[in-house]
């Protein structure tokens, strides 16, 4: 198995790390969402205006109503208010705190992450594709070995096959660093230094929308990624993003 | 009765990470909002540091036309002079539905601490100072957005007039609710926060904080406090205690 390399260190544990912060922003960020479980397009979303998507999620938040709402100005369609009974203290506040210390931990397992991908040619060697590796028929059949579930046992660590390496660099250099640059957006402080974010995802509410998409894919991910180590033997995959042992070390101390 | 000299694992493991976020945030305690060990305020202040260390200019946030305006939401306390709200007393909703009932013409925000004039501020004092406008988002923590004008001075302006001391570092707000929070000096003298008596060119309605709320563009909307009562600098960090936001598990600094 001389092709096979193990985990380093440095990937195992930015791994780890990396996973501990998403769970927590997973659960934080849905925690934030069940609040106000409505999505909307552009710069302005509130109660008082359609929604974009009213996502079937329940609310972690509960008040008593609104009373009829006011108009601002003279003219027919004006801007309204409306008063919201209050009922309790709003007690999520938790959530935007957790989800912030968690994406400490992500963004400076993040930057040693992409600092020591680059030094040990890590990206370049194992990620990123080969000549002609991300070509459609290479993909395809890929997917189709995937599809039939018939995906090789021993394959802890790299060589990764072509639909593996396409998967963690979507996720890894398109979605998250996506989902940074939206939950970025949300600052109002951030945007007053760089109000371009506002532009180019075309307003804060439009970026919440993408920013919870992202959130999806990388949901969906998850799912795929656990369903292949618990397919392709998850003993050994775990040992070897634990303890970075091949499957013959394992097999040694066995 | 147990020995309350007992140094808990716990207590060790709180008071070493207290002193490790001492570390990684210089400066004295008294600059920042205290944590009581809880590991989710420390991250909230290390994201005030992170945030006041990278983006140090007060730029102004993006401002709309006045097409642009939207509804707006009135949440939290909507009036604290009604006597069914959860948080109305005597001494503080009393006194407002009488102000309220006279048309807040004997509203006055005091001012005090660390300034060289303290004194009372009426509204009309306050439209004394140069009228400003700006058309801003406002954007609740809840996750919705609303933009609408703000008519008000420049609280900058009032700090000014009032000969703020040098020492200063936080300015304290109390509201007729009952509520009370503090900015620090950069969002205090950031160009669009405001002393706001007005909203969408008329006189601020009751819902949204009349006579007088703050509006500090920059943050989260439950900074910008309505039903203002009284404003007090310091030279330090004053925790309100159950009035205020660290001791609900509210975060003093949401900026990000």
């Amino acid at each position: 198995m001389g092709t096979k390399s193990r985990h380093s260190v440095w990937v195992r544990t930015s791994h780890w790390l990396g996973a501990f912060s998403v769970v927590a922003l997973m659960i934080s960020g849905y925690a934030i969402l069940m609040t106000n479980p409505n999505l909307y397009w552009g710069e302005v979303g509130n109660p008082l205006v359609p929604a974009f998507i009213e996502l079937p999620v329940s609310r972690n938040y509960q008040h008593g109503g609104w009373n009829e709402p006011t108009p601002f100005f003279e003219a027919e369609n004006s801007p309204v208010s409306a008063i919201r009974s209050y009922d309790i203290l709003n007690l999520n506040s938790w959530g935007r705190s957790l989800h912030f210390l968690a994406a400490w931990v992500m963004v400076f397992t993040g930057l040693f992450y992409l600092l020591l991908g680059f030094v040990t040619r890590h990206f370049k060697r194992r990620l990123l594709p080969a000549a002609g590796e991300f070509s459609g028929s290479e993909i395809w059949s890929d997917v189709r070995k995937h599809a039939r579930l018939r995906i090789p046992k021993a394959a802890s660590g790299a060589p990764y096959s072509p639909l593996q390496k396409l998967t963690y660099c979507v996720i890894l250099f398109v979605v998250i660093p996506v989902i940074f640059l939206t939950g970025l957006t949300m600052s109002p402080a951030v945007t007053a230094a760089y109000p371009f974010l506002l532009d180019i995802f075309g307003g804060y509410q439009s970026a919440r929308t993408i920013h919870f998409f992202a959130f999806v894919l990388v949901t969906l991910f998850l799912v795929v990624h656990l369903l292949m180590v618990v397919l392709t033997g998850p003993g050994q995959q775990l040992r070897g993003m634990i303890f970075g042992s091949r499957h013959e070390d394992a097999r040694d101390a066995g | 009765m147990p020995d309350k000299k007992l140094i808990t694992r716990r207590q060790a493991i709180v008071a070493g990470l207290a002193s490790a976020s001492a570390l990684v945030l210089p400066g004295c305690s008294e600059d920042l909002p205290p944590t009581y060990g809880h590991l989710l305020r420390m991250g909230d202040n290390f994201t005030y540091r992170a945030q006041r260390l990278l983006l140090p200019t007060q730029h102004p946030v993006r401002e709309y036309a006045r097409s642009e305006i939207s509804s707006i939401p009135a949440i939290g306390t909507t009036d604290p002079g009604d006597t069914s709200h959860p948080a109305y007393t005597e001494e503080l909703g009393g006194a407002y539905a009488q102000l309220r009932d006279g048309g807040f013409a004997d509203w006055r925000l005091s001012v005090e601490g660390s300034v060289a004039r303290p004194g009372l501020w009426s509204v009309a004092d306050l439209q004394r100072l140069p009228r400003k406008t700006q058309i801003t988002r406002h954007t609740c923590e809840e996750g919705w957005t609303a933009i609408a004008e703000w008519n008000g001075a420049l609280l900058k302006d009032v700090l000014e007039a009032c000969g703020v001391l040098p020492s200063a570092r936080f300015v304290n707000f109390s509201a007729y609710d009952g509520w009370e929070d503090s900015i620090d000096m950069w969002d205090a003298t950031h160009p669009q926060s405001f002393l706001a008596y007005g909203m969408n060119g008329r006189d601020l309605p009751v819902p949204h904080g009349a006579p007088v709320r703050l509006r500090v563009a920059t943050q989260m909307g439950y900074k910008s406090m309505k039903f203002l009562r009284r404003m007090v600098i310091t030279d330090e960090f004053v925790d309100p205690g159950l009035s205020g936001n660290i001791q609900n598990g509210w975060s003093w600094y949401a900026g990000i």
